[in-house]
């Protein structure tokens, strides 16, 4: 519990947060900034576990725990994902998400 | 006190994410993320969670933006500019943002939670008795499951970064085959 | 006794076609040819079996003779309103079983060394076996409509073999011309067939022809344009015969059909597809005779005179034998219809239908004895035309005796097969009508004079250069003409009226001796005057070519019948009304599907941009869906 703050505001924040990612996510032109992008929404739900285990079931650690898998399962995902960012600028020499458009034929 | 700190941090966080998401230059772009990923393990301190606030530090921080720096590095120069998307894409996103940001808020502010005061304190040890427990209510399984998932992922990441190099040597021993 | 084991006899050639027709390109040449007659054989011994099973143990009760029918309900409209498939088994259906078996055997056998080194060879057998599988289909039939299913079936064979030689145009064409003009009377066909459905509630053969069932009893409580309606549906119906048969004015088909190959023409368009039409009439005799007092039964004798005494002229005049031939059989043809036209129905009255059916089985005989003979020499001097023939008995001595025994057949002359049935015919018209009985006289007259034309051009007179020396065909070919030849001179000895006759009810029929005189004397005539034309080479039949003139060149334009239907259907059909039913399809109905097409194509133009490829144009879509949904639910979902 932070002392004076509400969770109304603690999950106004991450909210606004969550919406940046997504903004991100749809506006940028590149697959490391959309990567990073991901990775801020990841970010803004792992807060809502923690706060919300805190704020309401102080007792219990399920929260706690889901934000560790999620962090382990992030950390999984960046590997790959950035393996694979990589073998396809070695292939096509960009990663520019409209050079990547095949996938839709 | 933390009221304040949570405000600055709070700030910290919302103007970084903007500053992320919009930047052209991608390096920047990376380390605004990170301040905005040590801001959240501030959170982590502030309502008395070390450990996660640890944790946060080291994978994101340490781990993930590394990452992150060094796959900018293999593929951009730095000061390359990025393209941005067109204005009206720019406005239709943000008011789709603004639009799911409301309903958020809105459902938010309309829930009444059932908050417990409390000022406990999470020690390390409980966490980790916690994820080895086998009784009920236990997490080895999911621990057990990650541990696989990350070595699975390891293997994943070194064979696709290295996939064109197995093939080309796959070709050669063949080409000396034949 | 149980007929049903009959339904093998059909079944074994389809088996044959499939295992041809699917094997084609896995199974040698000579396998094939091996394979085709087995399979025949095997519908052959069936075929007699059964009719001496019929005609001498089973069939007969109290001197009349049975009919035996089994089948299937296929199709179910009402109580008595429904489409069988069996086999009825009569007198007519097993003489026709043993003359399909009979000359499609010999058919088979004699495919095999004309067809040698062929490169269809093996597809050749599959429809030969496919066009006897129809041809069993059609005579075992026990209703109008499956009759009408074999009867497309023969139809479709009829066009795949004269066909076969698919790279020369004109046999395409001739192709297209039989099936087209057989699909234009088998349009009356089924036109007939709905008429009779509706009037009288069933298609069964069995009910139908029964001579106090209600539909002859009751013809005449319907009417329409003052003939009754059952009368309508029996002239369309033989519409649909008279196409079968190349009955005049639907003949046209059939001389173009001799493109096929000779052995196709012998099997099919002498001996038993172009009879269908005949016994199609006869399976419905009954029915003929009895609605509107024999109105229809008029049509059919007349159309048949008709058609006889035309085609015997043309053929007179025709220079490719297998013209000559296809004329002939037309005329024989004709001779049958006529011969059905002019018969009553009980006992010794009916002796027109059992001379038609005596006919159809003799002709069947000596005309693909003709037609085999006539590829012999063909496959030997490899030409059509009489011009390129002459002298050809010291080369072809078997081909040249078994000619000679047919020719002798189909003029009339005694003992030969022939001699006895067109006596009959003779006979009935005589008995019913002077006037068809002096066409049929003439007709026998010209029918020994052309076949005596073509005899003497072939075997006689001046031989011509040959580049190679002909020889006689091998034993495969020369086998089926014995036998057929055999046929040819003791099938006439067959007490024919013991077995076919109009009611079932055997009668004794005996030679009548003056009409026997006048019509060999007639035929004797004809033989004569070929022998002055012909025999040695002279300019006598040039002379009389050129005192008849102008009717000589009509007769041998074939009385400008396909410029006349060419005419009508390039010049008026096409021009007046199909080119202005295929502008208003174009414009207006093609118009308007091209037009949704069209407008199909923009569309899906505009709207494609929504699949762009890209995750988050996806993405975008998701999120958007979702907070609508959302709204949705949380505000606007309070019950």
């Amino acid at each position: 519990m932070i002392p004076g703050i509400s969770i109304y505001e603690i999950l106004t924040v991450t909210s606004i947060l969550f919406f940046i990612g997504v903004y991100g996510f749809i506006t940028r032109k590149n697959l490391i900034s959309i990567l990073m992008s991901v990775e801020l929404i990841l970010n803004a739900s792992v807060i809502n576990f923690v706060i919300i285990n805190k704020y309401l079931y102080p007792d219990m650690l399920q929260g706690v725990l889901f934000s560790l898998f999620i962090i382990a399962v992030a950390a999984a995902e960046t590997a790959l994902a950035v393996s694979i960012i990589i073998n396809l600028y070695r292939q096509i020499s960009s990663v520019e998400v409209k050079d990547i458009e095949t996938m839709k034929h | 006190m933390e009221r304040v700190i949570f405000y600055i941090l709070a700030l910290i966080m919302i103007v970084f994410a903007i500053a992320s998401v919009t930047s052209r230059k991608m390096l920047r772009s990376v380390i605004y993320l990170l301040f905005v990923l040590c801001g959240i393990a501030g959170v982590y301190f502030l309502i008395d969670y070390n450990f996660l606030a640890a944790i946060q530090l080291t994978v994101y921080a340490g781990g993930i933006i590394v990452l992150i720096i060094f796959s900018v590095l293999l593929v951009h120069h730095i000061e390359m500019e990025l393209e941005i998307a067109k204005p009206s894409k720019q406005i239709i996103t943000t008011i789709a943002c603004l639009l799911g940001l409301g309903v958020f808020l809105t459902t938010i502010y309309a829930h009444e939670f059932n908050v417990v005061e409390n000022s406990l304190t999470t020690t390390t040890a409980e966490i980790g008795t916690k994820l080895l427990s086998y009784d009920a209510g236990g997490f080895i399984l999911p621990f057990e499951v990650i541990s696989v998932l990350l070595l699975a992922a390891m293997v994943g990441a070194i064979i696709i970064a290295k996939g064109r190099k197995l093939e080309e040597r796959s070709q050669k021993s063949e080409d000396s085959s034949i | 006794m149980n007929f049903s084991n009959i339904i093998l006899i059909p079944l074994v050639p389809l088996a044959v076609f499939l295992l041809l027709g699917i094997f084609n390109q896995k199974i040698k040449p000579a396998v094939s040819g091996y394979i085709g007659v087995a399979g025949l054989l095997t519908s052959t011994l069936f075929s007699f079996y059964t009719a001496y099973q019929y005609f001498f143990v089973h069939g007969k009760i109290n001197g009349v003779y049975q009919t035996f029918v089994e089948k299937t309900v296929w199709m179910n409209f009402t109580e008595t309103l429904r489409i069988d498939m069996g086999v009825l088994i009569d007198p007519i259906s097993v003489m026709m079983l043993i003359v399909v078996s009979t000359v499609s055997l010999m058919v088979h056998i004699y495919s095999r060394g004309y067809m040698k080194g062929d490169d269809g060879y093996t597809k050749f057998f599959a429809f030969l076996s496919l066009f006897s599988f129809s041809m069993y289909g059609l005579v075992l039939a026990t209703n109008l409509f499956q009759i009408y299913i074999f009867w497309e079936l023969v139809g479709v064979s009829s066009y795949l073999l004269i066909g076969y030689y698919y790279t020369k145009p004109s046999a395409v064409a001739a192709a297209k011309k039989a099936f087209i003009v057989t699909r234009f009377a088998d349009l009356g066909f089924l036109i007939g067939i709905l008429i009779m459905g509706y009037y009288t509630g069933t298609y069964d053969f069995e009910i139908l022809n029964n001579p106090e069932g209600d539909a002859i009893l009751n013809w005449a409580s319907t009417s329409f344009m003052g003939l009754s309606a059952l009368t309508w549906g029996l002239i369309l119906i033989f519409l649909g015969g008279a196409g079968k048969s190349a009955m005049f004015p639907f003949h046209i088909w059939l001389p173009d059909a001799m493109e096929g190959p000779t052995p196709v023409s012998a099997l099919i368009h002498a001996a038993t597809m172009v009879v269908a039409g005949v016994f199609l009439v006869a399976r419905l005799f009954p029915l003929y005779y009895f609605v509107e007092n024999g109105f229809a039964l008029n049509i059919v004798a007349y159309v048949g005179a008709f058609s006889s005494l035309f085609a015997a002229i043309i053929a007179i005049t025709q220079t490719d034998i297998k013209r000559v031939l296809a004329f002939s059989t037309m005329s024989q043809l004709g001779y049958m219809m006529l011969a059905l036209g002019v018969s009553g129905y009980d006992d010794h009255e009916g002796l027109g239908y059992m001379a038609s059916m005596f006919h159809l089985f003799t002709h069947a005989m000596f005309k693909a004895l003709l037609f085999l003979g006539a590829g012999s020499v063909i496959h030997a001097v490899h030409s059509n035309y009489l011009k390129d023939m002459g002298g050809l008995r010291k080369y072809m001595p078997i081909t040249h005796i078994t000619f000679l025994i047919a020719a002798l057949a189909i003029a009339g002359v005694p003992p030969f097969a022939g001699f006895f049935s067109k006596d009959e015919i003779l006979v009935a018209a005589f008995e019913h009508n002077k006037l068809i009985y002096f066409i049929g006289v003439f007709v026998a007259g010209l029918t020994a004079f052309y076949m005596f034309r073509i005899y003497f051009g072939i075997f006689w007179g001046k031989e011509t250069k040959y580049e190679r020396k002909p020889h006689e065909s091998p034993i495969s070919m020369t086998f089926p003409l014995m036998v057929l030849a055999l046929l040819s001179i003791v099938g006439g000895f067959i007490p024919f009226s013991e077995f076919v006759t109009a009611d079932k009810a055997t009668f004794e029929a005996h030679l009548n001796y003056p009409l026997a005189a006048v019509a060999v004397g007639v035929g004797l005539i004809g033989i004569i005057l070929a022998w002055i034309f012909y025999k040695k080479e002279n300019d006598l039949a040039d002379k009389l070519a050129n005192f008849f003139g102008l009717f000589y060149k009509w007769t041998s334009d074939k009385f400008y019948f396909d410029e006349i239907y060419l005419f009508v259907t390039k010049k008026i059909l096409f021009n007046l009304v199909s080119a202005p039913i295929a502008k208003f399809d174009k414009k207006y109905v093609d118009g308007t599907m091209e037009g949704i097409g069209n407008k199909t194509v923009w569309t899906s133009d505009k709207i494609k941009g929504l699949q762009s490829g890209k995750v988050q144009d996806y993405g975008f879509a998701f999120i958007a869906g979702v907070v609508i949904i959302a709204l949705v639910f949380i505000y606007l979902w309070t019950n």
